[in-house]
């Protein structure tokens, strides 16, 4: 089982990423540069926070058209597991691969703290060692990321189960107050609608260690692992 | 050569240049220099640039140590940690670009010290910064506030470095001149360091990064002027960063000298081209000749003068063994940035110039470097502004010191700093052990036992009645704030920031300032291995408060040794180690005539407690004792016996004590009673800012140990109270003097800065 961490020009989570595979997790992992066309055979593909290209033009927009974005999508279309952390969520929702987008955060500032999410589907493969509506603390660290979808879609991801995590009170209710960037629904991930592409804003890779005071974030890698397990071992 | 126009006295006046100076110019060159040389002199030979009023003074400071790799002179310190690693850091003052232009001033000083770091092959794993900005009832000084922290973030979150710790004052002196000081971090391997050296004759000169434009021409000499009516008009002086483009100029720097094909490496700072060419050169005792036809420009038309002296941002001049520079083009292809060959390293020591093959300036290396002028400039000490001896009141002032404790907590000085660092990003690289708001920043270094702490600190109204004792407790501070989170300090960086030099008053307060830190530095062991000097913060000849910043790098090893300063849960012992006060009558009368002078103040609505610390003079400090207090806390720690530690500082023992109880990311809230012989005036004893104190908890078993190492350390050790219930309350006796409900001061200290912000 093989973990691809993608880094496109602005990157800058992508060294934590990889660091929590290999030495958190002790997984295999591997680096893909933004011009590869392939994927190096990886069984979960991570796009990473940061600021790719600068963030300059709108959050994610030029990143879609790097040629590692082609290679994701077919494989997401394979059922391959993809999960987009912060601005990776954003590329993700720039490549069409997740529905919405993000605005500027209500405080038209950018917030860098602890929060807590609901999981509100434990039926994803990124959460499917997570307690259904458990509370995870984990920290965000963004700018946009004040989700936002029409009402068709809105209803589409209620009804389907795909909003994944949701902005919490620290016992797990759902309030004004413990939505810290303003998005719609207290929405803080989705998932697309056959489960296997994830986008969350808040960072499960800086809420994996005790030392980092928080390993909350660790399930959600936990559950990608087990998720591919029989896929492995059938190999 | 190209002869241009005639040296006027109007050109020489507006590129800040003496007659003196130019007589020396005239001489080293044997003749008129052009324009062109004119300008590179003016930059080089700029207080920024040459350090020609401080030299003399940092010269008395402890630069060298057992860790030290590396002392001042390239463009950071390095320090050995122990293992493989080593750390280089460095702090950087961009004071005037952010008066001018709040957001780019800032952004661009995070930049500058950014690539100070990574030039010498250390990637950044930390940056902090020092800021100080004048009162926030006046909007301008709001909004140079907002643009400031908006600055930083946006530079330092793009980058992809944490932010994790610094410090925000408050104070009248900086409202037309804010301090913005920024410090960055770096780790890298013992084997891995490179230094700006242009050695190896005949070696390509390579540029990489951003093109050259107009941008920031003469930024040296702004910064090195001071402020007037007029200042506003230089915005054009102040640059434009792209942090993305940073980012990019990190990682393929970083590649690149993985090649082994890069000899030395430079950044293009304060005088951009000019200085990184000379000083190479000048380090290396070599030559370096380019040709500006090469250097990559964003527009046309530009002089040889402008090319020379622009200070566009995201620029490195690096040296490569010749026949490999193929190697290092291809990593800068790879991340697409601009590289390319503009000159080679000469035998002759000269910065030779070219323009299309045409010389347009000549001038030896060493006459910019080494030999530019050092000033003794005259000193004089000033006439003591201290408080106007006032008959003393029969009685000290009756204060209710429950409502003074609220007041104080609500000051932008002492309040949570919360609004500041939630913009920035304080977690990515996943080193973050200790969050911002502790009593110091804390990182892991991955796959060792080891972490690093790191503060910053300075106080410029102790320095504005003492600079020497002020210098002295902004050093005795920083190394007790490390000391609370279980680390041993290492080794220091310093930002001075003080008022026009020409004037005597303000070169005895840096003379003072000097003597002070490096008394403090020896007894503390932690030499100075680098920083910056920034003179002429005066706007229309009113100077700021004489601000010395100290960065100090502390090791916690092991780890599990780091240590917060909240109370981690009910039933522990609070103790303070060092000293309830101290016996100073000086202090003891200001103390109480500055509670005299707020007492009408603590129910209104302005800022009791800057008003306040303003009035009071400078604590008194021994250097001993306070390293006899640090030695015992880190032995306490070190023992595994102290749970918690807090320095005791700004705001006195019941701030310090209030701060302990708040909630935080790593720990409950938490209420106290303390019972303490307050004598016959509480609010001295209270809020009384006395060095060398730290709040400590442990558990009760642990009491005796921790009782025998303040014997043996022959440090006082006094039983305050305990760890319990949901309010602070503090007992003299029988007399109730503080008894507050910890979330309802903890809700004060939160969100009063950022109330301001509201408005």
């Amino acid at each position: 089982m093989k973990f691809g961490v993608l880094i496109f020009p602005g990157s800058n989570c992508e060294h934590d990423a990889y660091h929590m595979v290999s030495k958190v997790l002790h997984l295999p992992v591997e680096f893909i540069w933004h011009q590869s066309k392939d994927l190096k055979g990886c069984d979960a593909i991570v796009v990473p926070g940061g600021f790719s290209y600068g963030d300059y033009l709108r959050t994610g927009a030029i990143a879609q058209f790097s040629p590692v974005m082609e290679a994701v999508r077919k494989f997401a279309a394979n059922g391959g597991l993809v999960i987009g952390i912060c601005n990776g969520f954003q590329i993700l929702l720039e490549s069409g691969l997740l529905p919405g987008a993000m605005l500027r955060n209500k405080g038209l500032k950018y917030v860098c703290r602890h929060v807590h999410v609901r999981v509100e589907s434990a039926e994803t493969p990124f959460t499917g060692s997570a307690r259904a509506a458990s509370v995870l603390q984990i920290p965000i660290g963004h700018m946009e990321g004040n989700y936002f979808v029409d009402d068709v879609t809105l209803r589409q991801l209620e009804e389907n189960r795909q909003v994944v995590f949701r902005y919490c009170t620290p016992n797990g209710q759902i309030t004004d107050e413990a939505n810290p960037n303003g998005s719609l629904a207290n929405i803080a991930g989705i998932c697309n609608a056959e489960r296997n592409v994830l986008g969350m804003m808040p960072h499960p890779e800086r809420a994996s260690e005790a030392v980092l005071g928080c390993d909350d974030g660790l399930v959600v890698f936990q559950s990608m692992v087990h998720s591919l397990e029989p896929l492995a071992a059938h190999r | 050569m190209i002869t241009e126009l005639e040296i006027t006295p109007e050109i020489l006046a507006r590129h800040n240049v003496t007659d003196e100076e130019y007589q020396r110019i005239v001489q080293v060159l044997g003749r008129q220099p052009n324009l062109t040389e004119l300008g590179i002199f003016s930059v080089m030979w700029s207080e920024h640039c040459s350090y020609k009023s401080s030299k003399v003074h940092l010269k008395r400071l402890p630069t060298t140590g057992a860790r030290v790799l590396q002392g001042p002179g390239e463009n950071a310190g390095i320090i050995d940690i122990g293992g493989d690693y080593a750390i280089a850091f460095k702090i950087e003052s961009h004071n005037h670009p952010s008066f001018i232009e709040p957001y780019q001033g800032a952004a661009t000083g995070v930049g500058g010290i950014l690539r100070d770091i990574f030039t010498m092959g250390a990637r950044p794993i930390a940056a902090m910064n020092s800021l100080r900005f004048g009162p926030l009832e006046q909007v301008k000084n709001r909004s140079i506030m907002d643009g400031v922290v908006a600055g930083i973030a946006g530079y330092g979150n793009c980058f992809g470095v944490p932010t994790i710790g610094g410090e925000v004052v408050f104070e009248e002196s900086y409202s037309g001149n804010p301090l913005v000081n920024a410090f960055a971090l770096g780790i890298f391997k013992k084997d891995q360091i490179f230094y700006g050296k242009a050695t190896g004759v005949g070696n390509p000169v390579i540029y990489v990064g951003s093109k050259t434009g107009r941008d920031g021409i003469h930024g040296a000499t702004m910064a090195s002027a001071e402020f007037d009516e007029e200042s506003e008009s230089k915005r054009p002086n102040v640059q434009v960063g792209d942090p993305f483009l940073e980012k990019l100029l990190l990682e393929a720097c970083l590649e690149a000298m993985k090649t082994g094909a890069i000899v030395g490496i430079q950044d293009m700072g304060a005088a951009g081209l000019t200085c990184s060419t000379c000083e190479m050169g000048g380090r290396a005792g070599t030559g370096i000749e380019i040709d500006l036809k090469y250097v990559p420009q964003r527009e046309s038309g530009m002089t040889p003068y402008e090319i020379m002296l622009s200070e566009s941002q995201e620029r490195m001049l690096l040296v490569a063994e010749k026949g490999r520079e193929e190697e290092v083009f291809q990593v800068f292809r790879k991340w697409e940035i601009d590289a390319v060959t503009v000159g080679r390293v000469t035998a002759d020591g000269l910065l030779r110039v070219k323009d299309h093959g045409v010389v347009v300036a000549q001038i030896p290396n060493a006459a910019l470097t080494d030999e530019a002028p050092v000033y003794q400039r005259p000193l004089r000490q000033p006439v003591v502004v201290s408080a106007t001896p006032r008959p003393a009141k029969s009685s000290p002032p009756k204060l209710a010191c429950g409502a003074v404790l609220r007041k104080f907590l609500s000051s932008p000085n002492l309040a949570s700093k919360e609004w500041v660092y939630q913009q920035y990003d304080h977690m990515v690289r996943t080193n973050t052990v200790q969050l911002p708001g502790g009593d110091a920043a804390v990182i892991r270094i991955k796959g060792t036992e080891k972490a690093l702490a790191m503060s910053l600190d300075g106080n410029g109204r102790y320095c504005r009645q003492d600079p020497r004792r002020g210098a002295q407790i902004a050093v005795a501070e920083c190394c007790r704030n490390l000391v609370c989170v279980g680390a041993l300090p290492l080794a220091a960086t310093n930002c001075l920031n003080f008022g026009n030099p020409q004037k005597p008053e303000i070169m005895w307060q840096f003379s003072e300032v000097i003597d002070g830190m490096a008394e403090a530095c020896r007894m503390f062991e932690t030499p100075v291995t680098g920083g910056n000097v920034s003179l002429y913060n005066e706007t229309l000849g009113e100077g700021i408060c004489p601000t010395p910043v100290i960065g100090i790098v502390g090791l916690i090893e092991p780890i599990r040794h780091t240590t917060g300063s909240w109370f981690t849960g009910d039933g522990q012992v609070v103790a303070l180690l060092g000293p309830l006060t101290a016996s100073s009558n000086e202090y003891q009368v200001t103390l109480e005539q500055a509670f005299s002078d707020i007492e009408p103040e603590v129910n209104g609505p302005g800022d009791a407690y800057t008003l306040w610390a303003n009035r009071l003079h400078c604590p008194p400090l021994d250097l001993r004792q306070e390293r006899r207090v640090q030695r015992a806390c880190l032995e306490g720690i070190q023992s595994g016996l102290i749970r918690a530690a807090h320095d005791c500082s700004d705001g006195g023992l019941a701030v310090a004590l209030a701060e302990m109880s708040f909630s935080s990311f790593h720990s409950m809230r938490q209420g106290a009673r303390i019972n303490l012989t307050a004598a016959e005036f509480p609010a001295g004893v209270l809020f009384g800012e006395y060095q060398s104190r730290i709040l400590v908890t442990l558990d009760e078993a642990h009491w005796a140990a921790l009782e025998k190492i303040a014997t043996e350390q022959e440090v006082e050790l006094l039983r305050l109270g305990s760890t319990g219930g949901e309010r602070l309350t503090i007992q003299d006796g029988g007399s109730v003097l503080i008894d507050e409900a910890v979330a309802e001061l903890e809700s004060i200290w939160k969100h009063s800065l950022g109330q301001y912000f509201q408005r």
